[in-house]
Order: C-alpha cells, then sequence, then structure tokens
C-alpha cells in the first residue's frame, strides 16, 4: 500500500514538472499574449527595454498607444544586467522584439546584421542631434538616441558652503582638492564628509571603472573623437585619472580597505547630507530632487591643463534599433509607434520625465536639473567630453580586471599596485581588444 | 501473488503490453524534450561559430582547440579538481561524523537534524552574498577581503559548501546508519569487538551504499558549482598578467564556461559551447569511475 502511495506521488511530482515546462512563458510581459494579437493595421510592437527604472512608465505609455490607436505594444524588460543574455534569447524566438537596444559600438559589432538602416526613416528626421547615433563600419545607421544622460561628480552646494566654502573655489583640479581635502579633515565637527562610499562591488564599481576611466580616454583622443575602437591605448592621462579616483577613495566616507565587497548605499548616504560629493550621472536626479533640491553636476577635475573649459560627460547608452528580421508590417507599426513616443505630448512628456531628455525636435522639455547644467557648460562654451568609455573592449572582462586591480591598491595604495591597475587598463584594452576581434 | 488471479491478470497483462506507449509516453517526450535533444543540439553547437542558435556556421574542431589553448580553462579545470578533491573529503568525513553522533540516542537528536538540513534550503547565490559579508566582516578587521587572495576564496568557498552540504549528506548517513541490523552490532559486542573495531569493520562496510551515493553527489556538485563560486569571489582576484591579461584565480569550471560564453566575442560563443561538451565528458567520467569504484566496496547484508 505504502509503495502504491508512493509511486503515486512520484507520478505526480512528474507530470507537475511537465506541466511546469509548458507554463512560465509570459514572464515579465505587460500587455498578455505573445507577441500582441494583429491589429487592425496589421502590425504589432514589441520593445525589449533595457533600463529596469523605466519599466512601469513604459507599461503605461504602451497602454497609452493601444487606447489611442489600437495598435499593441509589448514592453518587456531585461532585469538589470541581463540585457544581452535576454537579448539573445529572444531575438531566437518566433515573436522577437521588433524594437531593441544597441547601445554601443559593440552591440552593433554584434548586432548590425539584424538592424534596420534608419537613414532617412521617420523617426531620424525627427531628431534635432546626430551626436547619439551609431553607425556600423559600412555607414548604416544601425541604432538612433531616444534619450542622452551625462556623468561627472553631483555636488550638493549647501554643504559646500556650510563646510565655509564656496563653488567659485571650484574650478580644476587644485581647487575642487583644498575643498575636499578640508571638508574631510573636519569630517567630525562637521557631520558630514567629502565623498560617499566608492564601492567595489558590482553595484557601483562601474561609476569608477566605467564613468570615471572615461577622462582618461576622453583626454587620450586628443580631441579626435574615435570613430571605432582603438587596438590600443597609450594612458597618456592614467596620472589624471590616479588624481582623481585618490581623491574619491581618501576622503570618503569609507575607509579605501572596506570597499571590496561593497555593502554600502552611496545614493542614499548623498541624500541623507552624510557627504558632499558623488561619483554619478543625471539619472540620480529624479531620486534627489526633493532631499537635494540644489544638486548641481561638476566635471571631472583631474589636473589637466585647461580644465577650467571642461564640461560634463554627455552620451548614451540608449539608442533604439528596429529588428530587420522582423515583418514588414511589424517594422512599420514600430516606426509608428517610434514617431509618436517624440512627437505626442502626452507620451513624450512621461518619457521625458523618465529618460531626462529626449533629443528630438518636437519632444517635451527637459525638467532635469543635472542635464540642465550640462547645458549650461556647453552654452559657456566648455567642451563636451564625449562618451568614449562606450568603445571598452569586451566591457565585462575589461572591467572585471579593472576592478579586481583597484581593490588590491585600494587595500594597499602602492606604486607596484598601482602599476597593475595601470596594466589592467592599459594592456587590458589591447589584450581585451584582440580577444574580441582577433 | 502472481498465481493467484489467473482470471483477471490475463486480460490486465494484455491490455497493459498494448497501452504501454501511453504511460511511456509522457515520461519519455519530457525527456526528449528537456535532456536528449538539448544535448544534442549542444554537441552540434560546438562545432559551430554562432551568435543566435538559430543561426549557426558549422567550422568543426576549431572551438575544441581553442577550448584546449585556453589557459584560463585548465587553470579553472585544475582549481576546480582541487576543490571537489578537498570538499569531498571533508563534507563526507563531516557528514558522516555528525551522522553517526545523532544516531547515538543523544536527547533532542531530531532537533539538530533539522537544524543541520536547514542550510540546503537557502539557495546558493543567496549563501555566496550572505558569506561573502560574514568572511569580509571578519577580514577587514585584518584589512584584508576575501577578494584580494586567493587562498582566502578557495577556504572561503570550501566553508560555505561544508556548510551548505554536510547537513544533506548527514540525512542520507543516518539513513543508512539506522538502516544496519542491530543483531550485527550486538553480535560483534558480544564477540568483545571494541566501539572503534565496531564502526570500521562492522558499521561502514554496511553503510557503502550510502557511502556511495553521498560521494557522487558531493564530487559532482564540487565540479558543477556555479551559483557559490559566482556570489561569493567571481574568480576575484585576478593575477594582471604584464601583457594585460587575467588569470581569474578562484573561477572554476562552470563559471569560466558562463564567463567565456557571455564576456567576449560571438567567436567564443562556439568555444563556451566546446568547453560545456569537454565539462560532460569530465563529469561524467569521473562520476561513473568513483561510482564502480565504490561500488566494489559494498556488501550484502
Amino acid at each position: 500500500m505504502k509503495r502504491k502511495v508512493l509511486a503515486l506521488m512520484l507520478a505526480a511530482v512528474m507530470s507537475l514538472a511537465l506541466l511546469a515546462g509548458c507554463g512560465g512563458d509570459n514572464k515579465g510581459g505587460g500587455s498578455g499574449d505573445e507577441g500582441g494579437s494583429p491589429s487592425a493595421a496589421g502590425g504589432s510592437v514589441y520593445w525589449l527595454n533595457f533600463k529596469p527604472e523605466s519599466d512601469e512608465v513604459l507599461q503605461n505609455v504602451a497602454k497609452l498607444y493601444k487606447e489611442k490607436t489600437g495598435v499593441d505594444v509589448k514592453v518587456v524588460t531585461a532585469a538589470a544586467g541581463t540585457y544581452n543574455q535576454q537579448l539573445n534569447a529572444e531575438m531566437d524566438k518566433s515573436n522577437p522584439p521588433t524594437m531593441f537596444v544597441i547601445g554601443n559600438q559593440a552591440g552593433v559589432k554584434d548586432w548590425a546584421d539584424y538592424a534596420l538602416d534608419l537613414t532617412g526613416t521617420a523617426i531620424a528626421n525627427e531628431l534635432n542631434t546626430d551626436a547619439y547615433n551609431l553607425y556600423d563600419e559600412s555607414g548604416k545607421l544601425v541604432s538612433i538616441g531616444y534619450c542622452y544622460e551625462c556623468y561627472g561628480i553631483i555636488v550638493n552646494p549647501d554643504l559646500v558652503e556650510k563646510a565655509g566654502h564656496s563653488m567659485d573655489e571650484i574650478k580644476n583640479f587644485d581647487g575642487l582638492k583644498a575643498v575636499v581635502e578640508d571638508i574631510h579633515a573636519n569630517a567630525a565637527t562637521l557631520g558630514f564628509d567629502a565623498f560617499t562610499s566608492c564601492d567595489m562591488d558590482g553595484s557601483s564599481s562601474w561609476r569608477f571603472t566605467g564613468h570615471m576611466a572615461n577622462l582618461e580616454y576622453y583626454y587620450e583622443q586628443e580631441g579626435k573623437a574615435w570613430t571605432e575602437c582603438p587596438a590600443t591605448i597609450t594612458g597618456k592621462y592614467m596620472e589624471n585619472f590616479k588624481n582623481l579616483y585618490d581623491l574619491c577613495i581618501n576622503n570618503s566616507l569609507t575607509d579605501p580597505k572596506d570597499l571590496a565587497t561593497g555593502g554600502h548605499d552611496a545614493s542614499q548616504e548623498f541624500k541623507d547630507g552624510k557627504a558632499a560629493f558623488q561619483v554619478q550621472g543625471s539619472w540620480e536626479f529624479e531620486g534627489m530632487k526633493d532631499s537635494v533640491p540644489n544638486a548641481t553636476m561638476i566635471p571631472y577635475y583631474c589636473g589637466v591643463a585647461g580644465e577650467e573649459k571642461a564640461g560634463l560627460n554627455c552620451g548614451t547608452e540608449n539608442c533604439w534599433a528596429i529588428n530587420a528580421k522582423a515583418s514588414p508590417e511589424n517594422q512599420q507599426a514600430t516606426m509608428d509607434f517610434m514617431v509618436w513616443c517624440v512627437t505626442d505630448p502626452e507620451a513624450s512628456r512621461m518619457l521625458v520625465d523618465t529618460f531626462g531628455v529626449m533629443p528630438y525636435k518636437n519632444a517635451a522639455e527637459s525638467t532635469n536639473a543635472l542635464l540642465a547644467d550640462a547645458n549650461e557648460y556647453s552654452n559657456n562654451g566648455c567642451y563636451v567630453m564625449n562618451w568614449a568609455t562606450n568603445f571598452q573592449p569586451n566591457v565585462d572582462d575589461y572591467r572585471a580586471a579593472l576592478v579586481s586591480a583597484l581593490n588590491q591598491y585600494n587595500a594597499d595604495q602602492s606604486d607596484a599596485n598601482w602599476e597593475l591597475v595601470r596594466t589592467a587598463f592599459v594592456d587590458g584594452w589591447a589584450t581585451q581588444y584582440q580577444a574580441a576581434n582577433g | 501473488m502472481k498465481e493467484k488471479k489467473i482470471t483477471g491478470g490475463n486480460t490486465i497483462r494484455k491490455s497493459t503490453r498494448r497501452w504501454w506507449p501511453l504511460f511511456l509516453g509522457p515520461v519519455t517526450a519530457a525527456f526528449c524534450i528537456g535532456f536528449v535533444w538539448p544535448f544534442l543540439q549542444g554537441i552540434y553547437l560546438s562545432l559551430c561559430k554562432f551568435r543566435l542558435i538559430s543561426d549557426a556556421e558549422l567550422i568543426g574542431f576549431g572551438n575544441y582547440v581553442k577550448a584546449f589553448q585556453d589557459a584560463s580553462f585548465t587553470h579553472a579545470f585544475w582549481y576546480t579538481a582541487l576543490f571537489a578533491v578537498t570538499s569531498l573529503v571533508l563534507i563526507n568525513v563531516l557528514a558522516f561524523a555528525v551522522a553517526y553522533a545523532l544516531t547515538q540516542n543523544i536527547k533532542g537528536s531530531n532537533l539538530f537534524r533539522t537544524v543541520f538540513f536547514m542550510p540546503n534550503l537557502i539557495g546558493g547565490i543567496v549563501l555566496g552574498y550572505i558569506w561573502s559579508m560574514i568572511f569580509d566582516g571578519i577580514l577587514s578587521r585584518f584589512n584584508t577581503s576575501i577578494l584580494l587572495n586567493s587562498k582566502f576564496g578557495f577556504w572561503g568557498l570550501i566553508i560555505l559548501m561544508c556548510w551548505q552540504q554536510i547537513g544533506y549528506m548527514m540525512i542520507i548517513y543516518i539513513a543508512g546508519l539506522q538502516a544496519v541490523p542491530e543483531d550485527m552490532i550486538e553480535a560483534a559486542r558480544i564477540d568483545g569487538a571494541t566501539k572503534a573495531q565496531t564502526l570500521f569493520r562492522v558499521t561502514i562496510p554496511n553503510v557503502m551504499p550510502s557511502i556511495t551515493i553521498c560521494m557522487f553527489l558531493s564530487l559532482t556538485n564540487g565540479f558543477k558549482l556555479f551559483d557559490q563560486n559566482l556570489a561569493l569571489t567571481a574568480g576575484q582576484p585576478f593575477i594582471i598578467q604584464p601583457d594585460g591579461s587575467t588569470i581569474k584565480t578562484t573561477e572554476m569550471l562552470a563559471l569560466n564556461i558562463y564567463n567565456t560564453f557571455y564576456g567576449s566575442n560571438s567567436a567564443s560563443q562556439g568555444v563556451a559551447q566546446a568547453k560545456a561538451v569537454i565539462f560532460f565528458v569530465l563529469v561524467a567520467g569521473l562520476g561513473l569511475a568513483q561510482l564502480g569504484y565504490t561500488r566494489k566496496k559494498e556488501v550484502q547484508q
């Protein structure tokens, strides 16, 4: 008897496993069934989004479009850091995304064959700048920017003034260093420190290996912006990277020796007024506008000659591409949807509020004060630091090696350990370039 | 039992013969869809260059050549082998010791069993992060971190795996120990055997089936380890070589395959696939060899 019951249970478990295999296909989707049922026009849109923080807004925009036009828009958002894996998997399905993100040159290399040439299309004509578009080697317009961002050092000017300084003192690296070191020295009496924690775990290391590293690449271009990934870099401005990096880790809330596994929430520290400076970007604005209303962003001052004229690091990894292997009806539906997104007042308002700004003629105005700072620097004749960092070859491996070297340097700031960082930074570039292209 | 119901039995047997595909079908289909087909496709893809598996281009054995030439793969192999052997020994010795202690009629042994078993219910990723915090909480007092020294990474992972696996193996050993006939042990005692003699000459030969299965599980677990490795160290610290390439000192085989697949260019996905096939052959071969060896030591009661 017992054995029969056991066998029955085993059989039940087995059939459950079978059923589980059949279900579970509908995760993440907002608007129900696969790919959306064909509408009157015959096409539907499937947008594979890569910004998890925008998912909710995009679902609402999709709903709005369905109400207004009757065309189905399915928005699926990849979990943070898994966009590439998800794109790989989704593109293989019978209903692949019609609209996806190709954000950098590495992406162009991998996905250009799957992207429609957008030259002269309706959406391309809506753009107000060509600065954020991505082209492949043959000159095909692979993807076009739908928003851009900027990064630098976010400052809480109220705290700087509370420490007896003024923002006018910070016009170059020496000025920044004097203010930062003074605040750090008096942190105990002031009740706040200079920089937020500079964690080296996965949730934070990109602020340094991806963003701050850009200052080295930017100056190394010597005014001639890279158009494709260089096979080697020289590391000529490594000293400047070191200047700013040292300043950050040695004048922050957390001892540099404790950064390896992280566990600190830098954004929260900044919002709570525990630190006056934070290495971050314009996307932080929505989250901090209530707690730090006067927040402003300054460039990466790092001791380069003439840096008084530096601006912020502006660029994007947010570029739309249309799937070249989708059906013509779906491609048309996707194109119509894109144009609607950047022209419809209501939709573009919603999108601009989550993205910060959209570089289109008829899109809503931006309310992001940090992006306004970027514009002001440009208007004052400062140079924009382009995102040369987007060229990092085999970006995940390259940055992982850099993190490992920086961990050793943080624990013991010796010259020998900085040599390791330099090796990972400069020689690592060449190695990864070979691995990616060899 | 068989010969009693001749009348009804014949018809039942006949219809069983006719209807067996219906009963076997779903399981066979599931097995094919879930295992056989992906496995065959995996072997095929290891001979291809591909980005999406739907347009793969056959290129022959180049991927295997590249996989064997990859220094990080050989490093990961020896590191994994060392890890698997160390954890195999530690987990089984400790699990057996705990199981032996808990079958000696200690008060509250049920509670102990439950508590020891519980770590096994926590997922590997969560466990990795929790332990990385525990280790770093201690190591930061000595101005270091688990990510800075590969020895810490190795023993940290061993501690984590012991903590997670000992409870599970303990349950299997307890079942084995309870199945050893009481009279056999009593006979040994009457014959004047010491406790140690009873343990090594009577008890252990009798729980050999449990030892076989536990060793098999911990060996394959050790080789296939992925989540805990990823969450605890993710291969750090790296040795940065003068030419800028890196050796990820605590990267195990499964993580190496994953990093190859997603880390580099599209040509490397085929290499990762080839590595995965090599990995399968390796794990299957070792597992079977170990099973064959310990089976020989089992005794019939």
